[in-house]
């Protein structure tokens, strides 16, 4: 199968490059990362973050064929050859398919992704009844891989104001959080024309999202929760 | 100056709000204005000015480019603020746009109360 990758190392190159590489699978390579590895075992200066390998940490995101994805469990039996791989797209690479997460995370963090709850603490624990638990669901799951947020042309314009699709979808699940007592805070800080109204509804977020999430639709919640509160 | 990431204007809302309900107008006075088209049919600049002369008409209409003049803003604005980064060339242009506004809503009245 033939694969063109990325290839930039900023100690040696003036520029970016594509590298050809040809190799042959074995029948035990079903995913992209296990194509991957048998590469990196054939050329070791190629870069690239791994590693549960079950679409669980969220480290080998990248760029497959023009859609951002987890190599992990993207299939290589759906791949069109040759198969193109690039670094997440709009964030600074730091060699070859990794890139600097940095304001990815800063987004995220501003967000307060914990729960805000100052009643003392009880015995046991904070309990939830099955149907406020229920709101979580399609929301907890994010392993903040940044497939999301990269694929967002507003978070490419503005990735230092914009939260993003990410950041975003955290937010809502702790205001959806029914244990959590800082919606107030939490929609005042969202309440921005930078850091939530950036997002002008395209889904470019749902449409890559490997675990299947919707951010657009956590985002649409936000807002309704914004306007509820004001009107 | 320090050159620090500023965000917390807190406001937001409302012009998301407004872009909404501006286009609702929008729409609905299409509506009713191919509804106006064929049951006047007007082929004649006589035909027309029969059709705006209701004060109904006058103000639907007047509504209407309020609608969108204001909706045309907001879409403007957020063009400026994705891809303008200099804020002093993003003010510059908000000023011009919403100079510019202003003077066709002043225009779309003219032609409307003159008509």
């Amino acid at each position: 199968m033939n694969f063109k990758i990325y290839r930039f190392d900023t100690d040696k190159d003036a520029q970016p490059y594509m590298q050809d590489y040809d190799i042959e699978l074995q029948p035990t390579d079903r995913m992209l990362l296990d194509a991957l590895e048998r590469i990196k075992a054939l050329d070791d200066s190629l870069s690239l973050r791994r590693s549960c390998r079950e679409g669980v940490c969220g480290s080998d995101a990248m760029n497959i064929n023009g859609k951002n994805g987890l190599a992990c469990i993207t299939k290589l039996a759906d791949l069109k050859s040759p198969v193109e791989l690039r670094p997440l797209p709009g964030l600074p690479v730091i060699r070859d398919l990794v890139v600097d997460m940095s304001q990815f995370f800063k987004q995220y963090h501003s967000v307060t992704p914990y729960l805000v709850n100052d009643e003392p603490v009880p015995e046991r624990e904070r309990l939830q009844s099955p149907q406020d638990r229920d709101q979580l669901d399609g929301l907890y799951e994010c392993i903040l891989c940044a497939c999301c947020s990269t694929a967002c042309p507003s978070f490419w314009w503005n990735p230092d104001k914009f939260v993003g699709p990410a950041g975003l979808l955290q937010a809502y699940r702790f205001l959806a959080d029914s244990r959590d007592e800082a919606t107030s805070e939490r929609l005042d800080n969202l309440e921005d024309p930078y850091r939530l109204f950036r997002c002008h509804s395209i889904m470019n977020c749902v449409d890559v999202c490997p675990k299947g999430l919707n951010p657009t639709k956590a985002i649409g919640k936000i807002r309704d929760m914004l306007v509820r509160r004001t009107v | 100056m320090v050159d620090r990431i500023v965000t917390g204007a807190h406001y937001g809302l409302r012009d998301w709000l407004a872009q909404r309900i501006t286009a609702l107008v929008v729409a609905a006075y299409a509506i009713l204005f191919v509804g106006a088209v064929l049951v006047c049919s007007p082929d004649s600049h006589a035909d027309w000015q029969a059709m705006f002369a209701p004060l109904w008409m006058r103000l639907a209409s007047f509504v209407f480019f309020f609608s969108l003049f204001w909706h045309a803003w907001i879409g403007m604005r957020d063009i400026f603020m994705d891809y303008v980064k200099s804020a002093a060339a993003r003010l510059s242009l908000q000023v011009l746009t919403i100079v510019l506004l202003v003077a066709y809503m002043a225009w779309a009245a003219q032609i409307l109360w003159s008509m």
